[in-house]
């Protein structure tokens, strides 16, 4: 019987072929966006969670200000400046590499080529704490360091843009707005991090140069510190955020007017973002599923109008009223289903592409894929049984004479 | 075989009601084939229908065999019509976009035959009413003569004991209506019980007892010697 109502329902579903694709649209859209999110919300977790481990685990991010939630900085956030990063070298021995590190977004010019890209400027110990290494050329001499010589590190997208004919950048002069500066060195590449973004697309200058010619002030924004390997985190935060408050006068009562952030804060911001995303895309889903529901329900009674004589035969040969249940309801949840696996096919085809341009690594969870089939199947149940009971208690003499 | 005693059936509400059968009592022997005719609105349909189980009596009995059927739910209706009945109807009532094959076939699902044995019994039942190489065909595609074959090939796939006719020849010509009435016979030879209702008398000619119905009474009866 079950077989039958199967066969039977493909043959109603082929039969208005259009009519049940408009009507699974509903049910598509939501399963793929329920399998596409979940899909990418743990792939990118999950490469956000390794790229940390990789390179940021140990780094800390030392900002003026208290950051209340996302994106609320508070009001009193006085800048660092060059003496507080030098307090923090001497004090603090858990620590591997401290820069600080101003930047800016400016054009690059170089013989006829120009280029926009960001500016920073930094300290030696930068590079170690961004695990940058030189494909050519050196990192800046204490002498450049001190006295802020126009001297230039470039990125590899940098120099693939600006020496478009494949010369050695090395000692050639650069105009980056209001200075130039002569190439000291060339780094290797590292690709794009977990958040999509070129970290070759680069040029470092000494930090003093940067403060004298660019900024303008003293004031320093961001101190990035490398903490030793066998040192915890919070050992060293605890450290550093004392040192602040000392240097700082802070009276015991007083709130922290700087923040000493790791990766994993930066995670969690990121993923209170991507959890609040997931949310509304999450009840986007819920609301299509829905709709979709309606939408097979829909159909489904007019297909029971439609083949009122139908069933007023099938019930004068013998049909009991389960049996024309359980054809409408197959035939509901076989176009739910249908639209399900549609839905898992485009959602995972979403996840692969998105995962591709992203970076993220490709998970394609099991059990959501299948959640997300009998999901769909239990809505064609839900939204069908109205229709199918319409039919199975029709009255055989009526549904024979309906027009 | 079939009893029926003292049935009534009167339509709407108690202040405007119409009694369209009236103390209708009958008996029908197995293997006899019963011939229904009457002016229209007679109420041939409605006793047919009732001895079809399709529709129930307001009061009477109707006793099949040893099955008292006024005490069966819808249900158990539904399978006895399934393990007993045949039906051919005027508007033959096939399946749309269904081939004549799987027409025939339909009633067989529900009795539970298996994929195999369903065909080979559907297109045994075509070959029986002559539209073997038609078997495919869509009733679109079939003239109302053959329509009416399909329509009698899927009422006697199940091997009922008795078919119920409502005006198998209504809606064809004359040469088309005795070549159903001749299949018809054929099968009443082979044992089934027919029952069938006709408004013309050279068609009633093919039953072996004819009824009279008026104003919801059976008139009068006539045997038929062939
Ligand atoms: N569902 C119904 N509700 C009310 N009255 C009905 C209903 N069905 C039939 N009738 C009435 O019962 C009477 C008998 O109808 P029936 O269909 O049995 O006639 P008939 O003898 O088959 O006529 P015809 O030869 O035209 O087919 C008619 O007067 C009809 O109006
Ligand atoms: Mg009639």
């Amino acid at each position: 019987m079950f077989i039958n109502a199967f066969i039977q329902a493909l043959r109603e579903i082929k039969r208005n072929l259009m009519r049940s694709l408009l009507t699974a649209m509903g049910i598509v859209i939501g399963i793929a966006s329920v399998i596409a999110m979940v899909n990418i919300g743990k792939g990118a977790s999950q490469s956000i969670t390794k790229s940390i481990s990789k390179l940021g685990s140990n780094t800390l991010f030392i900002t003026p200000g208290q950051q209340h939630g996302p994106g609320s900085q508070s009001a009193v956030a006085i800048p660092f400046k060059s003496k507080d990063v030098e307090v923090l070298k001497e004090s603090i021995i858990t620590l591997d590499a401290i820069s600080a590190v101003e930047s800016s977004s400016m054009t690059a010019l170089y013989g006829d080529q120009n280029y926009q890209t960001s500016v920073k400027g930094i300290e030696n110990d930068y590079f170690k704490i961004q695990d940058f290494s030189f494909k050519s050329g050196r990192d800046f001499t204490s002498n450049e360091l001190r006295s802020g010589l126009k001297t230039c590190i470039l990125g590899k997208t940098v120099v693939d843009k600006l020496f478009v004919n494949g010369e050695n950048p090395i000692g050639k002069k650069l105009r980056l707005q209001k200075f130039s500066c002569e190439v000291a060195g060339v780094l290797n590449p590292k690709g794009a991090n977990t958040f999509g973004m070129d970290q070759d697309d680069v040029i470092l200058v000494p930090l003093n140069m940067f403060l004298r010619r660019v900024s303008g002030n003293e004031n320093i924004h961001l101190i990035m510190v490398k903490v030793k390997d066998n040192i915890p985190l919070e050992e060293a935060t605890v450290q550093i955020q004392q040192l602040i408050r000392e240097n700082r006068h802070l009276k015991p009562q007083d709130e922290d007017n700087f923040s000493v952030r790791n990766m994993s804060a930066l995670v969690d911001t990121i993923s209170q973002i991507t959890s609040m995303l997931t949310i509304m895309l999450g009840a986007v889903a819920a609301i299509s599923l829905i709709v979709g529901g309606i939408g097979i329900m829909n159909i489904m009674l007019v297909s029971v109008t439609e083949r009122t004589r139908e069933i007023g035969i099938r019930i004068a040969v013998g049909a009991m009223s389960q049996d024309i249940l359980i054809q409408f309801l197959i035939e509901a949840v076989v176009l739910s289903g249908l639209g399900g696996l549609v839905g898992v096919i485009f959602g995972i085809s979403i996840t692969m592409i998105v995962s591709y341009f992203m970076h993220f690594t490709l998970i394609i969870d099991p059990t959501i894929t299948v959640v997300s089939l009998l999901f769909s199947m239990l809505i064609g149940i839900v939204f069908g049984i109205i229709p199918a009971r319409k039919a199975s208690n029709m009255n055989p003499i009526d549904a024979l004479r309906y027009e | 075989m079939i009893e029926l005693s003292g049935i009534y059936k009167v339509y709407g509400t108690a202040e405007a009601s119409s009694t369209v059968l009236k103390d209708i009592s009958l008996q029908i022997k197995e293997g006899e084939f019963i011939a229904i005719m009457g002016p229209s609105g007679s109420g041939k349909s409605t006793l047919l229908n009732i001895l079809g189980t399709l529709d129930v009596p307001s009061s009477g009995k109707y006793n099949f065999e040893t099955t008292d059927v006024t005490a069966l739910s819808q249900d158990q209706r539904s399978l006895f019509r399934r393990y007993v009945l045949g039906f051919i109807f005027q508007g033959f009532n096939l399946l749309k976009k269904t081939t004549a094959l799987d027409n025939v076939e339909m009633p067989l699902i529900y009795l539970g035959v298996h994929a195999k044995e369903r065909k080979e019994r559907a297109l045994q039942a075509l070959k029986s009413v002559g539209l073997e190489d038609r078997a495919d065909y869509e009733p679109s595609k079939l003239s109302g003569g053959q329509q009416q074959r399909v329509a009698i090939a899927r009422a006697i796939v199940t091997n009922p004991k008795v078919l119920i006719a409502d005006e198998p020849t209504g809606n064809l010509d004359t040469k088309r209506s005795h070549e159903i009435m001749q299949i018809l016979q054929e099968f009443n030879k082979n044992g089934i019980t027919i029952i069938m209702v006709t408004h013309e008398s050279d068609i009633a000619a093919y039953a072996s007892r004819v009824l009279h119905v008026r104003d919801g009474i059976v008139e009068r009866e006539e045997n038929n010697v062939h």
